[in-house]
């Protein structure tokens, strides 16, 4: 099925930059294990609150890079566990899970002052991307005009794209594409982080669609290239970097 | 609660006891009112009487003197009657009359008076009342000229006792009439309490009873009647969804199950393992895909959506949505082409209409793609292609996806939108069949519907929805 013919293939993990630390607020027990050891085996720290109000004492203490909510909890609702960490000005990244999955419930989980959305049944490695994501985000990368990756460049203001001394035509999409991906260089995006961010779409399309736009790019940047840049990770989804270093 | 009490407690009661109380006031007024009434016009025909009388006695003295005077009134006061005279010296000494005795001071007090009075012939403890007028006539002498008040007093207490009575039978047939009506009521409730509990207890089949009276009770019945009959179509809707789901999923999870013990029972090395795995995963996302399609289904269909909705562009979304799969139709050897230049506004979710169409488009794309790989099926070298269409007119916005595909013969193109229903020819490929029930309910969830047409050669499917009237203001 898959039309992008992986340059090199990854394992879930295998890219780590940094640990980090994470709560995982979530009441169910064998949900909430197989996260922690999840998480554990690929380098980073996860801690476990099992009610809403544990989970916020919790996360008041801080020292968390990202806090992971299942949306329906006891004692403290999931959105609102997000509501009291924002009125005391705490902006740890949040993801919420949700078993509801409605378009109305990302919009109200968005609103709340949650910053990702995953609705159950999820993967791990799209969990683990996106908390990846999140985690860097909190960093605070200042919004660079440039991004580079080796010879790579892109320019968001000329929306120039260039490797080496060659300049690269790329269609709007496609731009959009690549400056998403440039944005996370180093880090696995997903394809429905890619479909949420590049095309504002937030249903499945049943067939992957996204791997056909991707070889595209692919052939557009690393065609001709010795050093292939754009990386199919797999299980997982893409991850731009240099693989020089 | 006793019968007695939920009788006394319907609104059809104590709405009797209500008015009862307004009639009994109401009759206990009109009869006092009469009673006074007549009391003053008794008086006034006593008082019409004896002044006649006193005039004429008067006269007659002034004319003829104290021996015609006492002559008449003997005369007079020997007629049976209720009249009552008396003609006293000057110093209250009786000259005639028929008055045996009278309350002391009378004799001196002047105009109408009211008093107790005893007859001359009487036994001392009798005692009437009387209304009587004393005159003085020249000479010192007194005439007094009364009469018996008895008629006045009866008149009084027939009416007084003709408005006891009637309160009482106001009451009693009040009662009566309440409990009547309260109980009546009381029953058709009784009824409609009992059906509605059968009902909750399980049987969605009890139905309200229709007397035939048309009166409220009925309207009331035939109303419920009818939400009964959607909600139980609705709920036959939802079981036959539920069987077929039930149905539908136990193929997938089958085969889950055999691959995994298959992989236990086969598999030697760790690579045959992560193989069994793999295809396990692959299966299990077919499977929540396939439970995806069903809730958004369940999500459109019940109209919860329906207060995201906003205008927006459906040209611009066909364009995105070409834009999406164009490369994927590239790969698969088909043209995509998209004509929708027109903005027209549709008023709904974005989302779920962009979903619609991708599904149509991907349809497109996975039946025409045999079709398009086979070398004789490009006609002079031109590759076969999809277009995707949004037209408008005054009222209506068309999206059509048209491709050069198999097409799905006349007799199965209503068929193929309901859930789950897959073509033979199409088992073998990946898809939920739930596509087009979803592109369907999308449609119907915006007012509009789904069509499947002949394309000659192939498919096209269009789905017509309602234009907003005013377009959106762009900003410029």
């Amino acid at each position: 099925m898959s039309n992008a013919a992986p340059a090199e293939s990854f394992v879930p993990g295998a890219y780590l930059v940094r640990s980090m630390r994470l709560l995982i607020i979530e009441d169910d027990r064998d949900a909430a294990d197989y996260l922690v050891k999840a998480f554990r085996e690929v380098g980073h720290v996860a801690d476990h609150a099992a009610d809403g109000e544990e989970g916020l004492a919790l996360a008041l203490d801080g020292g968390y890079d990202v806090l992971i909510i299942d949306r329906m909890l006891p004692k403290l609702d999931g959105l609102v566990v997000i509501g009291r960490l924002r009125g005391k000005n705490i902006a740890t990244p949040a993801l919420i899970l949700s078993a509801l999955g409605a378009v109305d419930d990302r919009v109200r989980g968005l609103r709340a002052g949650g910053d990702d959305y995953l609705p159950k049944p999820y993967s791990f490695s799209e969990l683990l991307a996106r908390v990846e994501v999140l985690a860097r985000r909190h960093i605070g990368r200042s919004e660079d005009t440039q991004y580079r990756v080796g010879d790579l460049e892109l320019d968001r203001l000329s929306h120039r794209v260039a490797r080496g001394k060659e300049e690269i035509i790329l269609q709007p999409r496609e731009f959009r594409l690549l400056e998403y991906l440039m944005k996370h260089a180093g880090q696995v995006v997903t394809r429905t982080m890619l479909l949420e961010n590049v095309w504002d779409y937030h249903f499945d399309p049943q067939t992957n669609v996204i791997d056909v736009h991707i070889s595209r790019l692919r052939s557009k940047i690393d065609k001709g290239f010795a050093q292939p840049l754009l990386h199919t990770v797999r299980g997982a989804g893409y991850m731009i970097r240099d693989g020089a270093r | 609660m006793t019968a007695l009490g939920k009788l006394l407690r319907t609104t059809a009661f104590q709405l009797t006891l209500v008015y009862l109380v307004v009639f009994a006031l109401f009759a206990a007024f009109l009869l006092g009112y009469f009673a006074l009434n007549t009391r003053r016009l008794i008086n006034e025909q006593i008082v019409g009487i004896v002044d006649t009388e006193l005039q004429l006695l008067n006269t007659q003295y002034n004319q003829a003197g104290i021996r015609r005077l006492v002559g008449i009134v003997d005369v007079r006061s020997r007629r049976p009657g209720s009249s009552l005279y008396l003609v006293t010296t000057p110093t209250g000494e009786g000259l005639a009359g028929n008055v045996g005795s009278l309350e002391p001071g009378i004799l001196e007090s002047e105009g109408w008076v009211e008093t107790a009075y005893r007859r001359l012939e009487e036994p001392e403890s009798t005692e009437h009342n009387a209304l009587v007028r004393v005159s003085r006539l020249p000479g010192g002498i007194r005439l007094l000229v009364g009469r018996d008040l008895e008629e006045r007093e009866r008149m009084f207490h027939i009416v007084t006792l003709a408005g006891r009575w009637s309160v009482a039978i106001v009451i009693v047939l009040g009662i009566i009439g309440g409990v009547y009506v309260s109980r009546r009521v009381l029953n058709r409730v009784d009824a409609m309490t009992g059906t509605a509990q059968t009902i909750m207890a399980g049987d969605l089949s009890g139905r309200l009873s229709v007397i035939g009276s048309g009166d409220e009770f009925d309207r009331l019945a035939l109303n419920l009647n009818g939400m009964l009959e959607r909600i139980e179509s609705l709920m036959h809707g939802l079981k036959e969804v539920t069987d077929n789901v039930a149905h539908d999923l136990k193929t997938p999870l089958t085969r889950l199950r055999n691959r995994c013990e298959a992989a236990l029972r086969t598999a030697k090395t760790e690579a045959d393992y992560r193989r069994a795995l793999e295809e396990t995963i692959e299966e299990s996302v077919g499977l929540i895909r396939t439970f995806d399609a069903l809730l958004m289904i369940a999500r459109a269909e019940s109209g919860e959506v329906r207060d995201g909705m906003a205008e927006f562009d459906i040209a611009e979304v066909a364009r995105d949505v070409s834009e999406l799969y164009e490369p994927l139709a590239e790969d698969n050897g088909l043209t995509l082409e998209v004509e929708a230049k027109e903005p027209a506004a549709v008023k709904g979710n974005r989302e779920l209409v962009s979903q619609a169409l991708a599904n149509l488009v991907d349809n497109a794309i996975k039946y025409a793609a045999p079709a398009a790989k086979d070398p004789h099926g490009a006609i002079n070298g031109q590759r076969p292609g999809i277009l995707v269409k949004a037209n408008a007119d005054k009222d209506q916005v068309v999206l059509t996806v048209s491709d050069h595909g198999p097409g799905i013969p006349q007799g199965d193109r209503s068929r193929v939108i309901d859930r789950f229903v897959r073509l033979e020819q199409s088992r073998s490929r990946p898809g939920s069949g739930l596509g087009l029930s979803l592109v369907s309910a999308v449609a119907r969830l915006h007012g509009g519907e789904l069509k499947l047409e002949d394309n000659a050669p192939g498919l096209r499917a269009r789905i017509s929805l309602p234009r907003v009237t005013v377009p959106p203001q762009r900003a410029a």
